[in-house]
Parts: C-alpha cells; sequence; structure tokens
C-alpha cells in the first residue's frame, strides 16, 4: 500500500511539472507578450521597463528556470488585467469552480449509478433500451449548448432559477447566513446539473456493463442461497463490486470535467476558473492564464490521486499488497 | 474465424499456417470479418448521408454562406418559407450558413481525429512492441498527457495565437487528442504480442518493422477504429465549443459553432440561431456515436474504451 | 416415502435458448430422508448441478422450473412457494455449499461478515452475537486462529480454507439438509479428502441430510448411504451405495464403474465410455443413452424406458430389466459407428465450444 501511494504521488509530481512545462513554453512561444497590447497607449519607455521588470527581456530558458522557481514558490505572476496576484485571482476563482465540480461530480455519479444499475438489474427490457436510446442522445449534446438551452428555458421562459453569476448581484450581502447559502445554491443547481447530466450519461453506461460483468459471478449466487432478498443481493453484494471500476472513472473523468466546466462557467457567468481564464484570455494576460493552466492541471493530477486512494481502500484486495 | 495476418513472404505464410488452427475464438477483427447489425446501418447510412451533404453544399445550399441578403429587410428573421431556418443578424441565410458549416465541422473532425489515431497508434505501438523500460517511461509521459484539460490547454493556445488558420485548429486538436488511442493500442499490441504467430514470426527470424507492420498492426486496429469514430463526435463538439467562444474558425468562416457565436448576443430573442446549430451537432455526433458504440459492442464488448475526453 | 425430509416428483428444469429448449432437468423423481446422505452423480450435461440449484429455485432465467414439478419439504412444496418464505428457507433450512470457493466468497467483505449475515437475516441477531456465532462456526469447521480469521477477506485464505468457511456459511443455522454440488472438485487432492471428512464429521455431530452431487465416484464409495445417478437428465439408476458398486444394473453406471482406474488392476489403456452426452436440447428418443451402451437393441431406440425395479431399493431405467439375456450379446455402441473411428466428433454441444464459456453455460449443461 505504501509503495502504491508513493508510486501514485511521485506520477502526480511528473504531471504537474509537466503540466508546468507545457504552458510555460507555449505561452511564451506564442506571437507578442503581455506588453505589447494596444488596447491603451503606453508609452514605449514604460513598456520597456515592464518588460525588464518582469523579466520578459531574458532569454527563454532562463525565463524558463525563473518560472519555475516562481510557481514551486507559489508565486504565480502577477495578472495585469484585474491588477492582482494571479495566486490572489486563483484562490477566490478556484474555489468556487470546486464547488462547481463538486456538486456536479456528486450528481453526476448518483445519477449514473442508479440509472447504470436499474439498467443492468432489468437488462434487455424495454425499459433498459430505452433508456440507452436516450443516454445516447445526451451524450451527443455539446456542452454548451445544453448550458444555453437550460438557461434559455429554466431561468427566462420559465424563471425558476436565476440567469447566471453565483450570487444574486443586488441583495447577496444583505442576507443572512440561510439566505446566502440558498441563494448560492440557487445559482449552482442549472450549471451544476447542466454538468452533470452530461457526465451521468457516460457514467450509466459503465456502470450498467460493470453491473452486467458482476451479477452472474458465483458469489451473487451464494448471496442468493443464503437467503437474501433480491434488492439487498443486488445493492449490497453485486453493486460493492460494481463500483470498483466506477471509482477509477472519477479520476479519469477529472480532466473533461474542467473542460466542460469551463464551458458552463462562461454559459452561466459562474465567476471560477474558467471564467477567469476566460477574460484573461481576452486581454492577453499571460501570466493568468498560465497560472490558470497549471492549477488546473494540479486540480486535475490530485484528484486523480485523491480517486486512485479511493480505490485503494475500497477494495480490500488492494489493501493487502 | 480470423485469420491471422495477410502474408506473403514465405516465412510469415510457414509461421501462420502452423499456428492458425491453434488460435482459440479472438475477438473477430475488423479487418477481416464483419457482421453489421441494424442499429450500425442507420447510423452508418446518417453519416454517410451528412458526409453528401457536406460534399454538395454548395449545390444544396440557396444561398452563399456569406452573403448578406439585406441587412434592413431580413435582419434575423425567424425561420419562413423563403428561409426555413431563418437569418442571422447580418441577414445571411442560415439554412446555407449550416449547410456549409457541415463541411467545414465534419472536416475538422475527420482530419484530427485521423491525426490524433495516427499518433496514438504510432505511439502505442512503439511503446507496447519496445516494452521494458521504454514502454515504461513511455506511459508515464502519456499518464502526465492524460491528466492535462484539453479544453484549458487548447483554449489557451488557440487563444494566444488567434486568429488562428483551420489547418492550425486541425493540427492542435489532433495532436491534444491522441493520448487515449496511445492507451488502448499499447493494450491490444501486449496481448496479440503473447499470440502464437508473433511469437512463430520472430521463431522464424522475422525483423521487428516487419511483425510490427505486417502482424501486429493489423490486428491493433480494432479499439482504433471504434475510438475514432466515437472520436469524430468528441472533436465536433470541441470545435463547435471553442467557435463558439470565437477562438476556433472565425468569422466569416461558418462552421456549426461560429454561427453560435455569431448569434450569442441575442439568445432570448433569436432562438433559432441558437437551436438549428445545435440539432445539427446532436444529429451528427448521434449518428457517429451511435456507429461506434454498435461497433465497440459488435469487435469487444468488454473493451472499456475512454470516456467523452475534451 | 412418508417420513422423508426432501421429495422431489417429477422435476423439470427447462432453459429457453435461441437454440431451441434445453432439457436440463426432465423429470426427476427421488427423496432423501432425515440424517441421510444421498449421492447424485453423473458426468458434465448430465443435469444434476441444475437439479441442486432447482432445489432452492436458484436457477435464473432463461431457465426456469416447469409446471408439475414438486418440490416437498418440511410440509411445503417450494416449487411454489412465495419468494419471501423462500428466502426463509435458504440458508436457514436448507443450505448451499457450491463448487468454487474461490469465487464463491464476496471479495470485498471479510470472511466472518459472510458468515454473521446469515445468523443477522435469519436469527435476527445482533452484529455482536452473529460476530460470536460466525466465529464459533469458524472453529468448528476446523479453522486456526478463527477469530482473527474472520476478519480476513477471502483472497487472503487458502482454497481449502475458504471451502471451509462456506462450509460453516452452510452450517451456521443448523439446516436440516445440505446441497453440496461437487464441493470438492476444484480442490487439490489432499485437500479434498479433509473435506469430505469434514462433512462426515460435521454430519455426525448435527445430524443434518446431505445431498451431494458430484462426478467422482470415489467420493461416493466413501460418504453417502445411497447413491442416484443421473443421465440425460433423467434419474438412471438409483441403489444403496454397496449394491451399486457390488452389482449396478445399468450400463452408464457399469461404464462409470469400468471406468474408474484400480489399484492392482493391469491395464495399459483406461477404459472409457465411447461418445459423449446428447445435448440438452435435443435429447434422443427411447433411451437416452442408446448411442453408447453396449447392449443396446431396437426396443432401446424406440421405446424410453421408465425406471424397472430390479430389487427393493434399486431401481434402473434399463430394458436390460425385461430382457437380461442381451447382456449376453455385447457389441460395439452405435457411436462407434458414425464419423471417424472414435465417435468423438459426435454429441457434445454442437457448436464449439470458446474459452469463453462462463458459469451460465456449465450450470446449464450440469
Amino acid at each position: 500500500m505504501r509503495r502504491y501511494l508513493a508510486a501514485r504521488l511521485l506520477q502526480s509530481l511528473i504531471v504537474v511539472v509537466l503540466v508546468t512545462t507545457i504552458s510555460f513554453f507555449l505561452i511564451r512561444l506564442a506571437p507578442g507578450d503581455p506588453f505589447s497590447f494596444t488596447d491603451f497607449t503606453m508609452n514605449n519607455v514604460v513598456r520597456e521597463q515592464l518588460r525588464t521588470q518582469y523579466g520578459y527581456d531574458q532569454p527563454l530558458p532562463k525565463q524558463f528556470i525563473r518560472f519555475l522557481g516562481n510557481v514551486a514558490h507559489g508565486r504565480l505572476g502577477y495578472s495585469h488585467s484585474m491588477q492582482r496576484n494571479v495566486g490572489t485571482v486563483l484562490a477566490e476563482a478556484v474555489p468556487r469552480t470546486l464547488l462547481l465540480m463538486s456538486a456536479a461530480i456528486f450528481a453526476a455519479f448518483a445519477l449514473g449509478i442508479a440509472i447504470g444499475a436499474l439498467q443492468a438489474v432489468r437488462h434487455g427490457s424495454w425499459l433498459d433500451r430505452a433508456t440507452s436510446a436516450v443516454l445516447m442522445f445526451f451524450y451527443s449534446i455539446p456542452d454548451f449548448w445544453l448550458a444555453l438551452m437550460a438557461l434559455l428555458a429554466f431561468a427566462y421562459w420559465i424563471p425558476l432559477f436565476p440567469s447566471g453569476g453565483m450570487t444574486d448581484a443586488v441583495l447577496h450581502d444583505y442576507m443572512s447566513l440561510g439566505g446566502r447559502i440558498r441563494d448560492v445554491l440557487a445559482h449552482l443547481v442549472l450549471p451544476a446539473l447542466t454538468l452533470a447530466l452530461l457526465s451521468a450519461a457516460g457514467i450509466a453506461r459503465y456502470q450498467r456493463s460493470a453491473l452486467l460483468d458482476v451479477l452472474p459471478q458465483d458469489f451473487v449466487r451464494t448471496a442468493r442461497a443464503k437467503g437474501l432478498a433480491e434488492r439487498t443481493v443486488v445493492m449490497k453484494h453485486a453493486l460493492r463490486n460494481a463500483l470498483l471500476p466506477i471509482i477509477t472513472l472519477v479520476g479519469l473523468s477529472l480532466p473533461s470535467l474542467v473542460g466542460g466546466a469551463f464551458f458552463v462557467e462562461k454559459v452561466f457567468a459562474w465567476p471560477g476558473m474558467g471564467y477567469v481564464a476566460a477574460s484573461a484570455i481576452n486581454a492577453r494576460d499571460y501570466d493568468l492564464v498560465t497560472g490558470t493552466v497549471i492549477v488546473g492541471g494540479i486540480m486535475v493530477a490530485l484528484g486523480s490521486l485523491l480517486a486512485d486512494l479511493l480505490y485503494a481502500v475500497a477494495d480490500p484486495r488492494l489493501r493487502s499488497r | 474465424m480470423p485469420s491471422p495476418t495477410r502474408v506473403s513472404a514465405p516465412a510469415d505464410r510457414l509461421a501462420a499456417s502452423l499456428v492458425a488452427p491453434a488460435m482459440a475464438a479472438d475477438a473477430p477483427s475488423l479487418v477481416t470479418r464483419r457482421r453489421l447489425t441494424g442499429t450500425m446501418w442507420w447510423s452508418l447510412a446518417l453519416i454517410f448521408l451528412l458526409c453528401i451533404i457536406a460534399i454538395f453544399a454548395q449545390q444544396l445550399a440557396p444561398y452563399p454562406p456569406n452573403a448578406q441578403l439585406d441587412i434592413i429587410g431580413l435582419k434575423s428573421r425567424p425561420p419562413s418559407g423563403a428561409h426555413p431556418l431563418g437569418t442571422d443578424q447580418y441577414s445571411r441565410d442560415l439554412l446555407s450558413r449550416m449547410l456549409f458549416g457541415a463541411r467545414i465541422s465534419l472536416s475538422v473532425a475527420m482530419l484530427a481525429v485521423l491525426l490524433s489515431a495516427t499518433v496514438g497508434t504510432a505511439y502505442g505501438l512503439i511503446s507496447g512492441y519496445r516494452g521494458g523500460r521504454v514502454d515504461a517511461v513511455m506511459m508515464r509521459l502519456l499518464d502526465a498527457f492524460l491528466a492535462i484539460p484539453r479544453v484549458l490547454l487548447l483554449v489557451a493556445v488557440l487563444a494566444l495565437w488567434s486568429p488562428v488558420p483551420l489547418s492550425a485548429l486541425i493540427l492542435v486538436i489532433g495532436l491534444t487528442g491522441w493520448f487515449e488511442v496511445s492507451r488502448l493500442v499499447r493494450a491490444e499490441v501486449l496481448s496479440v504480442m503473447q499470440r502464437e504467430y508473433v511469437v512463430a514470426a520472430r521463431g522464424l527470424g522475422a525483423s521487428g518493422p516487419r511483425i510490427v507492420w505486417r502482424h501486429i498492426l493489423p490486428n491493433v486496429l480494432n479499439p482504433v477504429i471504434v475510438s475514432a469514430t466515437l472520436g469524430v463526435g468528441n472533436v465536433i463538439i470541441l470545435e463547435a465549443g471553442l467557435s463558439y467562444l470565437g477562438i476556433g474558425a472565425r468569422a466569416p468562416t461558418a462552421s456549426w459553432g461560429s454561427i453560435f457565436f455569431d448569434g450569442s448576443d441575442a439568445f432570448q430573442t433569436t432562438w433559432w440561431i441558437a437551436l438549428f446549430p445545435g440539432l445539427a451537432i446532436i444529429l451528427t455526433v448521434l449518428a457517429f456515436n451511435v456507429f461506434g458504440t454498435a461497433l465497440r459492442d459488435t469487435l469487444d464488448p468488454h473493451q472499456l474504451a475512454g470516456d467523452r475526453a475534451r | 416415502m412418508a417420513d422423508a425430509l426432501l421429495t422431489i416428483e417429477n422435476l423439470r428444469t427447462y432453459f429457453y435458448g435461441e437454440a431451441g429448449v434445453a432439457r436440463a432437468v426432465d423429470g426427476v423423481t427421488f427423496s432423501v430422508g432425515a440424517g441421510e446422505t444421498v449421492g447424485l452423480v453423473g458426468e458434465s450435461g448430465s443435469g444434476k448441478s441444475v437439479t441442486a440449484l432447482s432445489v432452492l429455485r436458484l436457477v435464473r432465467p432463461p431457465g426456469r422450473l416447469e409446471a408439475g414439478s414438486r418440490i416437498a419439504f418440511e410440509g411445503r412444496d417450494l416449487a411454489t412457494l412465495g419468494d419471501r418464505e423462500l428466502r426463509s428457507i435458504r440458508g436457514a433450512r436448507i443450505a448451499m455449499v457450491f463448487q468454487e470457493p474461490m469465487t464463491a466468497l464476496n471479495p470485498v467483505f471479510t470472511v466472518g461478515d459472510q458468515i454473521a449475515e446469515v445468523v443477522r437475516i435469519h436469527a435476527k441477531a445482533s452484529r455482536h452475537d452473529a460476530w460470536q456465532r460466525a466465529v464459533e462456526m469458524l472453529q468448528i469447521v476446523g479453522i486456526p486462529a478463527p477469530a482473527q480469521r474472520a476478519k480476513e477477506y477471502p483472497h487472503q485464505l487458502s482454497g481449502g480454507m475458504r471451502q471451509r468457511v462456506v462450509i460453516a456459511m452452510a452450517l451456521v443455522m443448523n439446516p436440516a439438509l445440505v446441497i453440496a454440488d461437487e464441493p470438492t472438485t476444484a480442490l487439490d487432492v489432499t485437500i479434498q479428502a479433509q473435506i469430505i471428512e469434514l462433512l462426515q464429521e460435521l454430519q455426525h455431530r448435527f445430524g443434518m441430510s446431505i445431498l451431494l452431487i458430484t462426478h467422482d465416484l470415489g467420493v461416493i464409495a466413501e460418504t453417502v448411504s445411497r447413491v442416484l445417478v443421473m443421465y440425460g437428465g433423467e434419474i438412471v439408476e438409483e441403489a444403496a451405495v454397496k449394491t451399486l458398486f457390488a452389482s449396478a444394473h445399468h450400463p452408464y453406471t457399469e461404464g462409470l464403474l469400468a471406468a474408474m482406474p484400480k489399484l492392482g488392476e493391469n491395464r495399459e489403456r483406461l477404459r472409457t465410455i465411447p461418445g459423449t452426452v446428447p445435448p440438452p436440447t435435443k435429447w434422443p428418443h427411447g433411451c437416452r443413452f442408446h448411442d453408447r451402451c453396449p447392449y443396446a437393441w431396437e426396443r432401446c431406440l424406440s421405446e424410453h424406458p421408465p425406471l424397472y425395479q430390479i430389487e427393493s431399493g434399486h431401481v434402473s431405467r434399463c430394458h436390460l430389466a425385461e430382457e437380461p439375456e442381451r447382456r449376453n450379446h455385447p457389441h460395439e455402441p452405435l457411436v462407434m459407428h458414425e464419423v471417424g473411428g472414435l465417435g468423438m466428433e459426435r454429441g457434445g454441444s454442437g457448436t464449439g465450444r470458446g474459452p469463453r464459456e462462463n458459469s451460465a453455460d456449465r450450470s446449464a449443461r450440469s
């Protein structure tokens, strides 16, 4: 177990380094630099000063070393479009994305597991086939489109939910704690559900086949022979085994969730990482973009690590390794 | 029973004939056997239809896609007889734009996936065949690559280099989508290498590249084909999303995503600009997904191919 | 038998598949008395395992018990019993021991948990009490350091120990009948002996009846008092164990006995019964064994033999009971005249069996 953990940690570290390296080179290699913007006039002398100040006049390898050092110390740079440290901006944005993603993951897996399990138990019935068809349909929907439609449908045409943002722009600060929580939750529903629905389709399919693999196994028959009710047999004995591969799915679905969150955040104006990245890109705020990509990569790496840990805990066969 | 390889050289032929009877029920190789089910037929037909539409967009479209027909009279008109899908705020006929959009979206997706499939297969082949430390290192690297959120990276790259020509778009999307394929290929390579005909070929002195090309490659293509089919759907969605953000296909090029982008300001009133590209995407992606999953179920029901990765 | 614990009458379990209806168990009648050990013998495809599963209605669709089957146990008919009542019998009054200890236990629960679970659901015991009972059972089945072992997972135990756990699980509620489906087939020979010994010991101690399903005549000889031989979905012979070994009547039983290698015998090749079991979707007309039988004559092809009484307590499904002189004219069985010289190509399950046959296929055939 310990060896497994150590190996996984090392792997995560490599991922982070790789992400950092890639984002650095990509962004530095892009045409222009942060100080070549022409949106508003700036004295060229000042430009050069800023360039020197931020080290953009150094040769690339030197910049890279300096960059690595900075990242290792958590100094991700300065965002000129937000007039604040990148670290500060992200420190605000990341928890919001985490909130959205956690809600989405929770909903996606709850839905996906339930649907997949139901399908497996009713294997071959019309319900099974119809559900597969519907899931396939959802799987084919672009996330930003679903987000737009959801927004249109449930925020404009039928004003059930707020139309964007994370909090009520006007009243939030005046609410009680309970009110504020409810406010955020109300804003959370649509974007989280949108994200969740799309992942749930894939998860359901996975869960269905995982459970179908487990159900014919001998220990399931043993459970029935012991006199357990069918529901207990499925939910306690079979599902517990079928859930194991799903846990690996958590780790695997993280990169796509982060990506999906990006679009969904934009449509719903949820002020998380995706939203920040979008405006950073428009403003050619290199450091902020770099920081976002790096932090995104770290989040994914950590999330996978957690998922693997969870798997090791859940499967007793791994624990004694 | 699948035939083991496309053999011609004497050594290969001998190897194959010696061990062919020993081969038990392998998963049917797409290269040698096809068993199309009903679902596969209609989804394949749909894909074919869409390709035809894309190719003949010129002939089918009533108007040129970028023609601003009547900036005053036909601005943002809802669907009507003359314009079955309505017009956008530049008075361009949506139907025509959509038809040409099919061309862009489909070709970008297919070319990008082709690139991904090629790179991924090569990587998987090398990694699987070499084995040992080379394999271990390559796989670690791959795991790292897989952890990078594709969308984030693409957005960063495209935004910073924009405007980006379509070819660059294809290149970038293709180069970020090969990771899962290579993992699948490697797994398949490892399994194929265990099979008798490869061992026999090696025993008979066939060289490395020859073995890979003749014996291994044709038999590992199954997951690649499945992955590619499903990948086309993903890329269509991805490209649409990127265009919607303004960093994919650029105006005035009409891709289904950029049609969105053009109309994104006033969705509440011009619902048709949002609805139709979305439906087109759904339909197309659905066709590819259905075909791809049916293919996967036919070829190997136990294959846990990668989930929707963007 | 009026005092029989379990009486099975005309049990028919059919599987409905694309290839047709597989009549895996086709009219089986027998009973098991209290405290008795009965053996059910047959090769793969005879229907013995399906019979075992049918008692507790553990056969899954597309298999099902046909109407007219009757399974009388403690005053109730298990074939038509309601779900809830059936569940109260499973694991408590009738328990099963399965063939593969490797896969019969759930890998994600501890061994102790799995035994305790039986106690909790049937005796409504507390977690603590159930656990204690589980540890107790582990000791009874001969597992050293039971309190520790109970906290372990199946993959941490050897095959023999796992089978002991399965037996513990079966006996924990002191059932009246234990159905053991090939309990030793998947184990090493030395472990086999241990498990058989254990079963016998436990029977002495608890007095339950055992229905032992096996293809191994050696095990039968040592452990049971009465033997049922199955072939082609039917019982073809029933006798006390001594009688069976001394004077078996049915040619199939003869063949089985002859096939056993014997110490002191000087042979170069093992005797076999040529041919294979026909597919359960197409049982032959007449006697189902006729094509492999060295005594078969015209009557055997057309007339399906009933169970003839040979002596008290000894029946045989063979026309030789009425025409015993035919036994003096053995000949080459019919299969030998078919494709090839060995008759090996014929029969079996027709379509090629790939390496992916799963336990569902297996249970459908045996």
